[in-house]
């Protein structure tokens, strides 16, 4: 039995076909309606995160599924002090896969570890989130054809981010990327992350100003910079709106440059650019459908007729 | 050099780091096992200044060693049976290090989940780290050492 804790746990070839699979839900929606006929996805959420869980469950009535499980710890037993390994064994008799989301790190392997049904991990904590990072795969190879010979910018908070450390690390197993880092000094990219970097030579340039970088990307992955992360509101005030993407920035982008964004948004991209045809943040949440489709699929080993 | 009775069968810990032998008695588990135990502390050693030593009086199979070259990677381990050395080891990292040592990861699932067993894998087999297999969470030396 498979699980999917980490972007890792799949090779390039199985995402490969994952993606494959994807794609071909994407264009021919009416032959999966019914895969999942019979099957229940059980979303076992510890901390309220609505639009994977909805993103999940949508995935699974797409295939003709139906769905349980709850949206925060405070209405389940949880709240009652079940331990995470009692939860996925009883969860295990309800359903025929779960989708799982913890503050803690690591719940999800401990899910997978007492659990009879294949677990997805929808989060846990600031350590993995793998169908985030498979769905911005899926949505780099669907509008830019390709997951190698790429140019990706990513711009904001590159310290904390979950999202992008996990993205870096997924790309770098593509041939000939080359990433730039753009973010205010406080908040570059860890060390660890940039020594693995050029322990196999794969380029990369950090910037504080996207102006400087922006000509040269075939992507942009925007995050949000939060004001609390600054040591300083003088910083803060300073370097605020070069981390805001405007029309008048994207004049500098190319013609067929993709804006990607985890959402939510706040004010990083200018509502402004939503009639873009480079902005490509709400597609990207239908290609997070596709591809929980395709996963739930082959982890449960179903194909369309 | 002190010498603490014979052994007829068990492990004579030598190179063991001067003051490090009360953990290692700990991690090896010495202190649940019925079985004659000499500490030697602060031993002259040529090679260290100087050195702590463990004899274990105990049949050779009844202790788990692999999790020793983890701890300190200088121990030799001589085995001792009929009186004699009949082997000296030297151990590999082990793969899994399992109910040892503690993850110090607050947000680590471990610190909440009851019952868990807390286990580490070799990360980096050159630089020996070790990880947390929940967290990922590297393991440092000295979050352990609180514990003694
Ligand atoms: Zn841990």
């Amino acid at each position: 039995m498979r699980h999917l804790l980490s972007p890792e746990d799949f090779t390039v070839q199985e995402l490969d076909q994952l993606f494959d699979l994807a794609a071909d839900i994407e264009s021919n929606m009416g032959r999966y309606a019914h895969v999942c006929d019979g099957r229940i996805l059980a979303t076992c959420f510890y901390e309220p995160s609505t639009r994977t869980r909805l993103s999940f469950e949508s995935a699974m009535h797409r295939l003709g599924g139906s769905v349980l499980g709850f949206a925060d710890a405070s209405n389940s037993s949880a709240s009652k002090g079940e331990s995470v390994a009692d939860t996925i064994r009883v969860v295990s008799c309800y359903s025929d896969i779960c989708a799982i989301r913890h503050p803690k790190e690591g719940a999800a392997a401990v899910a997978a570890q007492f659990s009879r049904i294949p677990v997805i991990n929808a989060g846990d904590g600031g350590h993995q989130h793998p169908t985030q990072t498979l769905t911005d795969l899926l949505t780099i190879r669907s509008l830019k054809g390709r997951l190698s010979e790429l140019s990706i910018g990513l711009c904001g908070d590159l310290k904390f981010g979950r999202t992008v450390h996990s993205l870096i690390h997924a790309m770098s197993r593509y041939a000939n990327i080359r990433f730039y880092f753009i973010s205010p000094p406080e908040l570059r990219v860890p060390d660890y992350i940039t020594d693995k970097l050029r322990e196999m030579n794969i380029p990369f340039e950090e910037v504080i100003r996207l102006e400087d970088v922006l000509g040269d990307l075939d992507l942009l992955y925007m995050t949000r910079v939060q004001k609390e992360r600054f040591f300083n509101e003088e910083d803060y005030i300073r370097l605020k709106d070069f981390y805001i993407l405007d029309e008048e920035k994207m004049r500098l982008a190319r013609e067929d440059m993709q804006i990607l964004h985890p959402l939510p948004r706040v004010n990083e991209i200018s509502v402004e650019l939503d009639k873009d045809p480079r902005a490509a943040y709400f597609r990207q949440v239908q290609y997070g459908v596709y591809v929980r489709m395709a996963l739930i699929m082959t982890l449960l080993s179903l194909k369309a007729e | 050099m002190l010498n603490v009775g014979k052994i007829e069968e068990g492990f004579v810990l030598d190179h063991i780091k001067a003051g490090r032998s009360l953990s290692i008695y700990h991690y090896l588990g010495l202190d649940r096992l019925d079985c004659p135990v000499a500490i030697i502390k602060n031993a002259r050693s040529d090679v260290m200044g100087k050195k702590d030593i463990l004899k274990v009086e105990c049949s050779i199979d009844a202790l788990d060693l692999d999790v020793l070259a983890f701890l300190d990677h200088d121990i030799t381990v001589n085995v001792i049976k009929n009186g004699e050395i009949v082997e000296k080891k030297t151990l590999p990292l082990p793969k899994e290090i399992r109910g040892v040592i503690h993850c110090s990861n607050p947000r680590c699932i471990t610190s909440v989940e009851r019952g868990l067993p807390h286990i580490f894998y070799l990360a980096d087999e050159e630089k020996g780290t070790y990880r947390c297999r929940y967290c990922d969470e590297r393991f440092h030396e000295t979050d352990a050492s609180v514990k003694y």
